[in-house]
Formats: C-alpha cells, sequence, structure tokens
C-alpha cells in the first residue's frame, strides 16, 4: 500500500491526470444505461435541436438525443476497440514470442509474413479487406486486429530475442527446459513491463483507426452510437458555426491523450530506472 | 602544480535524489608526473578522471571542492571558457576507441579536430604532427594510416590512435582512463609501450585509471588508492608497491599470491571428459580445428587464450548447442550425442556451466530459493522438505546464510553473491563436470580471490573436475592442474600446469607469458628495451 | 582500403542489389495480395454486385466479363499485365476505365500530399532536432506534450477545428476543398491550405517524436561524449558528430512517416471533399467497387514501398562501414 502510495505521489501531474480520466471513461461506458437519458436508437426530437433543458446537448440528424448518444457511445466504441486491441495483443504477443523462442524456419515464416503486411500502410489494408470481406462488427475488428497484431509481434518478438540470448535463458536450456518453461518462465516476466506500455500504444491506435472507419463510414453499423459516426453524420453543423459534432471527436482525443500520457509516464520511469 | 583538485564531491541522481559518489577526494599532479589512479569499481576513478576536464557525466553534478587547473577553476568558470580547456591543456583518451572514434569520420579528420577548434596549428601542421606521432607509436604506413576509418582498424591499433589523437593540440595533462582494460594481452603490451614513449617523448603529465595494479606500476609515478568514493592512501608508486600502509591496499596486493597446493591427479583413470579432435564452426568458417585435450577425473583444468582462441566455443561444442562438424566429445569414456535435444536428462545434469556475467546468468525475475528449486526438482525430483534441506546445505556450501538470501531477487544480491549463486545452481544437479567461462573476470580482485578459493574447496569436497575457461595467467596459476593453451581455434600446448607454463614450453605460451605485466615497475621498460612494439 | 578484388563487387551495391530486390519481391506479394482480395473471397461477387434478381444467364455473363471463369493464375497474369500498361479494368460502379477516374484525381492527391511534405519534413526534422539539442529542458518537454497530444488526436478532429477556425470563423480560407478548372498555383495553394495543414500537424508530431528519439539514441553515443571532452561545442557535436550518424534513421523515420501522410489524406480528402484519390478509394469501398478500390490500394502501396525503399537506399549509402570497406 505504500508503495502505491509513493508511486501516486511520484506520478506526474498528466499521468495522474490522464488515470483519472480513463477511470471516469470506464465507469461511464460500463454503466452506459444509468446515465443516458435516451436510448442511442431513440428518436426523442425533431432534428438539430439546440442545446437546451430537454436535450443538454441538442439532438442529431435524425432527431436523437446527442448526449445518450455519447454516452452508449463510450460502451460501444471503447468496447469494441478493447475488444480489437485484445485480440490483436493475443495474436501477436503469442506469434512473436514462438519466433523468438523457436527461432528457424517459425521466424522466418512469421517474419517474413509480418514485414509483408508493414510494407503497406495499414488503412489502405484495412480499407482493402473491409471492401473484399463487406461491412460488419466482425469484420471490422478482425481485419483490424489481424492488422494491428504485426506491431505487437515485432515488439514481443524483438523484447524476447533480447532475453533469448541471456545466460540464464540458455541455463535453462542446458538444463532440458522445454519451449513452453522457457516462453512462461524465463521470457515473459521480463518483458511484462514493455508489453503492458505497448497495450496501451497498441489500445490508442485501434481506438484510432476504428474511429477512421466509422468516420469514412465503415464502422459500427448504425443505428448503434459510435463516436466517430456521429462526427460525420452531424458534420454540416460545422460550416454554420456549431460545434456539436466535434464532442464526439474530442471523447476520443481525451482518453487516446489520457492513455498516452499515462503510457509515457510509464516507458519513461522504466527507461530511467535501467539508467 | 598542474593539477589541484580539492575535497571534490560528486553526486549521482537516484530514484530518491542525489546520492554522493565523491566525498570530498585530493588529487594533486605537478608538470610532466603520472599519478596512477586504482581501485574496485565503483570507487569513483573515472568520476574523478573526467573531473579533473571540469566535466560530469550526464547524471552526475558537481556538489562541492575545487578542480583548479593551471590556477583557474575549472567549476566556476563558464562552461564556455572551459572548453577552451578540453582538448587544448587536458586530453582524455577513453577505455574503448571502437566506440569513442566517429564512425563516420576518417582517423586524421579526428586528429585534426582538436587543433582546429583551439587554433593551435593549421591543417598541413597537424597533419605532419599526426603522422610523426603515429610512426612513434609503430601504426603501419603513418603517412596513410589517418585515411582509413575506425571499422578499418584493429583494436590495438585504434587504441594508439586514440593515444595519439589526444595529444594532438601538446596538452599539459592527459587523462587515460582504462586504456588497455579491452585489450587482449599481447596487444595490451604494444599500447602501453606506445603510451610510455609518448608521454615521455611530449613531457605531458598524466592521469592514468586502471584496476591493475601491475599496469598502473609500470605508467605511475605516484599511485593514489580510491574506495568507495574516498582515497584510502597515496604514495610513490616504489613505497606504495612495497609498503602500502592501510589493511585495504594490502589485501589487493595480496590477491595475487593465492594458490592452490599441488595435488595428486588420477591420470590413469577414464577422464571425466575427452575431447577428440573436435572441428568445429559457423557458416564455412571453422571456428575450431581438431581440438583434442581431456579433464581428468577431479582434476581442474584451464583453458587459456585470448578473445577468438576458441575457448569459448569449445564449451558450446561440449555443452550441446553447436554441434562439431568432426570429432567427438565423451563423458566417462560413453560418446555424448552432438546435439542438446538428443542427449539424456541424466547426461545433461553431469554437465554444468557457470558463466561469466553473474548479472546475466540468473534471472533477475526469480528469487534465489526458485532459481536453485527448480534443478532440485528438475533432475532428482525433489519437493517439500527434501529440497528445503538440499537448499540448505547448497547455500552453506557457498557460504551463504540461507534465511538471508532464499527469498531475494538477484538484484539485491552484489556481484560476487550472485556469482556464487550460479556456482550453487551448477552443484544443484550434482554434475560430474563444471564449465566455468571467465568466472572471475567481470569481478573485482578480492572477490575474484574468494570464487576461487570456494571453486577449490567445492572440488576437495565433492571431486567434482572443472574447465576453467581463462584469459588470466594469474588464475592459471592460482588453481589449475592442467593447461590447454589455445589459440585461433588449435592447442598449442597441453599438459600439466608445471610442464606448459614453468618454464614456457612453446612459443607461443612464451610470448603470452612474456606479455603479462610484472608488478616490478622495470617490466615495461626492460620489454622496451627487449624490442617490443 | 585497398580496392576491391576484380570479379567481387563493392558490398555497397550487393546490399543495395539485395534490399531492391526485396523490394521487387514485396510489390509482387502485395500486388497478388491485392487481386486475391476480389478472388478468393467467400460468395460470389458478380452475384453479390448485380444482386439477388439479377438472372442466372446476366450473372454468368458478368462472371466472364470480368474474367472469373479464367484460373486464377491467368487472371492474375492478365491484371497484372495490364495494370503495367496503365489498364486498371473497369469500375463496377459506372462501367468507366479505371484508368481514366484515376487520372483526374491522382495528380490532385500528389499535390496536397507534396505540399504537406514539403512543409512537414523540414519542420518536424528540425524541431526533433532542437527538442533532442534541449533534451529535458522546458522546450522539449512542452513539445512532448504538443506532440503526444497531436498523435492521440483523431485527423478529423484535427481537420475540423481548423476548419471551424479559420475557415468558418475567420473566413480566410474555403472550407471546402474543391481545386475546380484549373486554378492558378497560386490559387491552388490557397484552396488547398487547410488540407495540407491538416497533414502537416499529422504527420509533423509523429515525424518529430521520431526524429527525436533517432536523434538521442546516437546522443548516446561514447564518441559524443569524446567530441565534448576535445573541446567541441554543444553545437558542432550535433551538427558534426550526431547528425552525420543520425541520417539514416532520420531518412527511415520521414519514408516510414510518409504512412502517416497516407491515411491522413485519405480521412482529410473526406472531410474537405477533396478530390483525390482517397476519397475515390472510401467511395469504391462503401459501394464494393473492387476493380477501383484494387487500383488505388495498389498506387497508395507502391508509392509507400518505393518510398521506404529509396529511404534504405539511402540509409545504406550513409553508412561509412558499407560505403568504405575494410
Amino acid at each position: 500500500m505504500t508503495r502505491l502510495a509513493k508511486l501516486l505521489r511520484t506520478m506526474p501531474p498528466t499521468a495522474v491526470f490522464g488515470l483519472i480520466v480513463i477511470v471516469i471513461y470506464l465507469v461511464v461506458a460500463l454503466s452506459a444505461p444509468l446515465f443516458a437519458p435516451h436510448g442511442q436508437a431513440e428518436i426523442v426530437g425533431a432534428q438539430f435541436e439546440p442545446w437546451g433543458e430537454v436535450y443538454a446537448l441538442g439532438t442529431d440528424a435524425l432527431g436523437r438525443d446527442m448526449l445518450s448518444r455519447l454516452i452508449w457511445g463510450a460502451r460501444n466504441t471503447v468496447g469494441v476497440a478493447l475488444a480489437t486491441t485484445a485480440i490483436a495483443f493475443s495474436l501477436g504477443a503469442v506469434a512473436g514470442l514462438l519466433a523468438a523462442a523457436l527461432g528457424g524456419f517459425v521466424d522466418l515464416v512469421l517474419s517474413r509474413a509480418v514485414d509483408v503486411m508493414m510494407a503497406v500502410p495499414p488503412l489502405i489494408l484495412t480499407l482493402l479487406a473491409l471492401s473484399a470481406l463487406g461491412p460488419g462488427v466482425l469484420n471490422l475488428i478482425l481485419v483490424v486486429a489481424l492488422l494491428d497484431s504485426t506491431r505487437v509481434f515485432r515488439l514481443a518478438r524483438a523484447t524476447a530475442m533480447n532475453v533469448m540470448v541471456m545466460d540464464y535463458v540458455e541455463a535453462a536450456q542446458l538444463r532440458g527446459e522445454g519451449t513452453r518453461w522457457i516462453i512462461l518462465r524465463e521470457v515473459l516476466p521480463n518483458i511484462s513491463a514493455p508489453l503492458i506500455a505497448e497495450f496501451g500504444l497498441r489500445f490508442c491506435f485501434v481506438f484510432l483507426t476504428i474511429s477512421a472507419l466509422s468516420f469514412l463510414g465503415l464502422g459500427l453499423p448504425p443505428p448503434m452510437a459510435d463516436w466517430g459516426a456521429m462526427v460525420r453524420d452531424n458534420a454540416a453543423l460545422i460550416t454554420f458555426g456549431d460545434i456539436t459534432p466535434l464532442l464526439p471527436a474530442a471523447c476520443i482525443a481525451v482518453l487516446t491523450i489520457s492513455v498516452n500520457f499515462v503510457i509515457d509516464w510509464m516507458l519513461h520511469r522504466a527507461s530511467g530506472l535501467k539508467e | 602544480m598542474l593539477l589541484n583538485i580539492e575535497k571534490l564531491k560528486i553526486e549521482a541522481k537516484g530514484e530518491e535524489g542525489w546520492t554522493p559518489i565523491l566525498h570530498g577526494v585530493d588529487l594533486r599532479v605537478d608538470r610532466g608526473e603520472v599519478v596512477g589512479l586504482i581501485g574496485e569499481s565503483g570507487a569513483g576513478k573515472s568520476t574523478l578522471g573526467l573531473a579533473a576536464m571540469g566535466f560530469a557525466q550526464p547524471g552526475l553534478r558537481f556538489s562541492g571542492g575545487h578542480v583548479r587547473f593551471d590556477g583557474t577553476d575549472l567549476l566556476t568558470i563558464p562552461e564556455r571558457q572551459r572548453r577552451a580547456f578540453r582538448g587544448r591543456r587536458v586530453a582524455y583518451v577513453a577505455q574503448s576507441a571502437a566506440a569513442s572514434f566517429n564512425p563516420a569520420w576518417r582517423l586524421i579528420e579526428q586528429f585534426c579536430e582538436g587543433p582546429e577548434i583551439h587554433h593551435t596549428a593549421d591543417r598541413a601542421a597537424s597533419e605532419a604532427f599526426a603522422h610523426e606521432l603515429y610512426a612513434k607509436m609503430h601504426l603501419p604506413d603513418p603517412e596513410h594510416f589517418g585515411l582509413r576509418f575506425p571499422h578499418q582498424v584493429s583494436g590495438g591499433q585504434l587504441q594508439r590512435a586514440m593515444v595519439a589523437m589526444a595529444m594532438a593540440c601538446k596538452p599539459d595533462l592527459i587523462v587515460f582512463d582504462e586504456p588497455t582494460t579491452a585489450l587482449d594481452v599481447t596487444t595490451q603490451i604494444g599500447v602501453l609501450a606506445a603510451i610510455r614513449q609518448a608521454v615521455e617523448a611530449t613531457g605531458a603529465a598524466g592521469i592514468y585509471i586502471t584496476h591493475d595494479l601491475a599496469v598502473v606500476a609500470q605508467m605511475a609515478d605516484r599511485i593514489k588508492v580510491m574506495r568507495h568514493g574516498r582515497e584510502v592512501e597515496e604514495a610513490p608508486t616504489q613505497q606504495m608497491m612495497q609498503a602500502p600502509t592501510q589493511a585495504y591496499t594490502r589485501s589487493l596486493w595480496a590477491v595475487r599470491d593465492f594458490r592452490r597446493p599441488v595435488r595428486a591427479v588420477d591420470r590413469a583413470a577414464t577422464p571425466t571428459l575427452r575431447i577428440k579432435g573436435i572441428t568445429a564452426g559457423y557458416a564455412q568458417h571453422n571456428v575450431l580445428n581438431s581440438v583434442s585435450f581431456d579433464i581428468p577425473r577431479g582434476a581442474t583444468v584451464a583453458v587459456v587464450g585470448e578473445s577468438g582462441s576458441g575457448k569459448s566455443t569449445t564449451a558450446r561444442v561440449i555443452t550441446g548447442l553447436l554441434s562439431p562438424s568432426a570429432g567427438v566429445v565423451e563423458l566417462d569414456g560413453q560418446i555424448l550425442p552432438p546435439r542438446l535435444a538428443q542427449r539424456s536428462p541424466d547426461q545433461l545434469r553431469k554437465v554444468q556451466m557457470i558463466y561469466q556475467m553473474a548479472d546475466t546468468a540468473l534471472n533477475p525475475r526469480q528469487t534465489i530459493r526458485q532459481i536453485l528449486s527448480r534443478p532440485l526438482q528438475f533432475y532428482r525430483g525433489l519437493t517439500g522438505r527434501a529440497r528445503d534441506v538440499r537448499l540448505h546445505e547448497l547455500m552453506e556450501q557457498i557460504e551463504l546464510t540461507p534465511d538471508t538470501f532464499l527469498d531475494r531477487l538477484p538484484g539485491e544480491l552484489s556481484g560476487g553473491q550472485k556469482q556464487r549463486i550460479g556456482i550453487a545452481r551448477a552443484l544443484a544437479a550434482d554434475p560430474d563436470f563444471i564449465i566455468c567461462d571467465e568466472v572471475t573476470s567481470a569481478l573485482d580482485q578480492l572477490v575474484a580471490e574468494g570464487i576461487l578459493r570456494l571453486l577449490s574447496r567445492l572440488q576437495d569436497e565433492t571431486g567434482v573436475s572443472y574447465m576453467i575457461i581463462t584469459h588470466d595467467i594469474a588464475t592459471v596459476r592460482a588453481i589449475a592442474d592442467d593447461v590447454v593453451v589455445m589459440k585461433n581455434g588449435q592447442v598449442m600446448d597441453r599438459g600439466q600446469q608445471a610442464e606448459v607454463l614453468d618454464p614456457p614450453r612453446h612459443a607461443y605460451t612464451r610470448e603470452l607469458l612474456a606479455s603479462v605485466p610484472q608488478l616490478d615497475p622495470d617490466w615495461l621498460r626492460r620489454r622496451i628495451a627487449e624490442g617490443v612494439e | 582500403m585497398s580496392g576491391a578484388p576484380a570479379g567481387q563487387r563493392h558490398p555497397l551495391l550487393r546490399m543495395i542489389a539485395a534490399r531492391l530486390g526485396i523490394g521487387v519481391f514485396t510489390l509482387f506479394v502485395i500486388s497478388t495480395l491485392i487481386f486475391l482480395a476480389i478472388s478468393l473471397l467467400p460468395g460470389d461477387i458478380a452475384q453479390q454486385v448485380l444482386g439477388q434478381s439479377a438472372t442466372p444467364e446476366t450473372v454468368a455473363a458478368f462472371r466472364r466479363e470480368l474474367g472469373l471463369d479464367q484460373p486464377l493464375f491467368w487472371r492474375y497474369l492478365d491484371w497484372i499485365g495490364g495494370v503495367l500498361h496503365g489498364d486498371f479494368g473497369q469500375s463496377l460502379a459506372n462501367g468507366r476505365p479505371v484508368a481514366a477516374l484515376l487520372a483526374a484525381r491522382l495528380g490532385n492527391t500528389m499535390f496536397l500530399a507534396a505540399y504537406a511534405a514539403l512543409i512537414a519534413v523540414p519542420l518536424a526534422v528540425t524541431l526533433g532536432l532542437l527538442s533532442a539539442l534541449w533534451r529535458g529542458r522546458m522546450f522539449d518537454r512542452i513539445t512532448n506534450v504538443l506532440t503526444l497530444s497531436a498523435i492521440s488526436l483523431p485527423e478529423f478532429l484535427i481537420a475540423y477545428i481548423l476548419m471551424f477556425l479559420l475557415a468558418v470563423r475567420m473566413g480566410w480560407f474555403p472550407s471546402i476543398a474543391d481545386p475546380g478548372a484549373s486554378p492558378g498555383f497560386g490559387e491552388m495553394l490557397n484552396r488547398t491550405f487547410l488540407p495540407a495543414i491538416t497533414l502537416v500537424l499529422v504527420v509533423t508530431a509523429h515525424m518529430m517524436r521520431m526524429t527525436r528519439a533517432a536523434v538521442v539514441n546516437v546522443m548516446g553515443n561514447p564518441y559524443v561524449t569524446m567530441a565534448r571532452l576535445k573541446g567541441a561545442s554543444r553545437w558542432r557535436v550535433v551538427t558534426r558528430h550526431a547528425l552525420p550518424n543520425a541520417l539514416a534513421p532520420i531518412v527511415n523515420v520521414v519514408a516510414l512517416n510518409i504512412a502517416w501522410l497516407i491515411t491522413g489524406v485519405v480521412i482529410v480528402e473526406v472531410v474537405f471533399v477533396y478530390p483525390g484519390l482517397g476519397q475515390l478509394m472510401v467511395d469504391s469501398v462503401t459501394n464494393r467497387d473492387i476493380p477501383v478500390v484494387q487500383a488505388c490500394a495498389l498506387i497508395f502501396a507502391a508509392v509507400y514501398i518505393l518510398l521506404n525503399l529509396l529511404a534504405d537506399v539511402v540509409a545504406i549509402a550513409a553508412n561509412p562501414r558499407l560505403l568504405h570497406p575494410r
């Protein structure tokens, strides 16, 4: 407990801010039905109602309550991004660890495949894959997760390789330990810090990618509330000097900035301790 | 007086704020005089050496005292004026020349940079001076040597080029920071001779930092012994070598005297390990060429050689990490399968290994208990109470208190303690044979001696055989029964210690022994007179 | 330093040749992937495009028209052969040749990307150098927070904020970047200013952070300390000692960040309704006009691969170890 207190005391203000924001988002996402005055698909009034007492943030192009959709959006958008990151991370980390531990042919094949996938900007491959597979939440999650897992693979493989050349791993190999023991007991505990930081970075990236795809009309299907799509649907208001369409975008930005602040502090701390 | 450092305090930035690493140290250097700084790692000698240039490494800061160079306090003048001293009045020779030369510049450009910055000579003059110095240091083709890039030059030549570069502005003082530590002994002697001759020729004063007593005895007029950021004692070289006043200094001097009593080794019995005609390498390049030798039962065999001699590759073949293209390894008269994966658990158990860097040999995320329990459980199936009993026995064998250490992580142990855990891990397997790969070379001398004594005692108690891989003749003399001398992947000579070393039987062994610095301060002078380049 | 023996080529040339080989191979694999996107789909693309109401005859005719009745390998050769002659097939949406659709837009996108890159690259490299030079000082800390925030923002948010402030509020620039019928160069710069500056902000943040990291890495080398101990000024240390060695990593950083430029282009074109390749690609993905998507993907991929190839070659050529072998 004292260690935790000390940790919190030595955190820079940016990281504290980030942590608080992340917690708020999680609470809102988990208990969206409690906070949202209306359902996400519910048409409650005329279109583009102004801000006021009835509709705190007005209504959208179809007359749905903006505030409610923002709150539901937290659940949908963050949920999809988290699921995608989790898949990308598991896939990339497992493949990366295996490539590092087994080496040889497995490593060669996996690494070359990843090289090819990373030789093209990810958004372009995503657009290509989505046009081939068609729209849908599942396709979206799988395509983004697969493409993003390449970055996790690179990091997991590189950090695991650094550990694999350590004498204590050689000692385990000489003892006769199998691949499973070496990955789980010798390598994994020593790369957990960079992997956790990477999870945060990947989340930000996935979150922005999915938001961008939603904004381009390729995200969650309507009428699900989704921050990227909400910007697109109401963008016309901006030319009339109304900033309401920027609110969902701001929601995205505040979360990614917060996560990045926390990760930045973690990485800084990890590198500082090494010196 | 050229340099007068008084009550110098330096602090390092840590997790808990600034902690002192130099606690008010004095250092005086007169013109033309060489002062040796000697001490174990963490003594603060390099920090003190850099402070003589008014420089503190990133993460360090000056927190008190004075650094007066020719009357000017380098700590109180602005950075701009300090720069006028660096390179011009006081120059620096680093430990690793390979890392300290800019890879993108030709050597001559780097030589001429100092004179250009400080306007001490025009380009033609400094090039001419470079050629003169290169010639004096016996560098090949001095007129054109400087046209090379750092990666095109060997380690010993690069280190000499750095000494030459330090002299480019004809400085009053040169700081030598372990300039030969990274070199092989046969290379080191040439660099030492070059430094000695160059310093004498230019009349520059020097601060010579090293952990090697014999080296400092050759180079310094006066020696200062340091420990934990404090001065232990200081005296002229002769006096310091013959009559040190402090107990710590005497203990440093005494380390070199450790000799294990000569033991009877049964060479008629089947040897623990027999290496027969091993040829091995990577890709098309052979690192080992038909290497053969025996490890008699219960004996210590030292495999000695310089970098690239193939001694570590031999260990990799024995452990099964590298399959030989020819030859076999026999354990107790039985042929060992060449590849690790083909060996039985019992074969794996019998051959154990102790590593040079105790830091990387122990998993930093496992407690000592976990590290030592695994082989007990893996090979012997020991669990519960039986395992705890054996754990305590092992800890007592390596002279560490079980209750204090078992639940610590490696990061909480000192270098010597970590190395002892490495030994315990090998012992836990009840091996017949242990490979010790440079196990003392990363340790300070006092700690290293403790490890050698421990290894000897454990051998007497358990009858295990050792193969000691080392580049250090002192280690060989201290504990080896038999010696194998290797060079370029071949065995030059092998036999009992006295046969191989006293007097050296093979020409290469002779060269090796003649290159090892002696405590006698006149040793280098004699060797130069004999014509060392 | 002695010249390489006859018959043995300079290792630099060998490295570059090897890198070019990998580049060509990657292009081949990517083109195959892009081609397969249409061919290995679950279900029948012809059926999907024509809808459930289409008669079997029309579907069969359409399949023949697409060449779907040919073996896969021949179709690939046919397709890639066409591509190499500038023939990308016909749009499924309107039957026009894809090449004609692209031609009008490719120039627009290239103009926008070049406009942004010409501002972003020098800006990012300079700022990255400065913050590496002043590591830990106020400038570095502020730029760290700013760039961290900038890379956390969705591209469309930056675009809309700029549009809101500079176009709607101030009225300095048009909110819709329509080049219209052949405007003058100055007019074009003005009309595309908002999308270009959005791209600059996005790309600069990424590129600057990576440049800083590359330079900081080089600055940690002992030879940099050595230069200071020779009395070199901070400026000299950075420009003469660190920069030549940081050149290769910086070039790679610039090339890598072309990915952000391409991603940004797609989104920015949609926001500002700019008639470029990105917008065309997004529209075609929505309509599942696969030949157009393939053509756009191939162009974006090829540009990115070629630029990275170029960067690698420059980085290899800047390495003294390869330039001056033993």
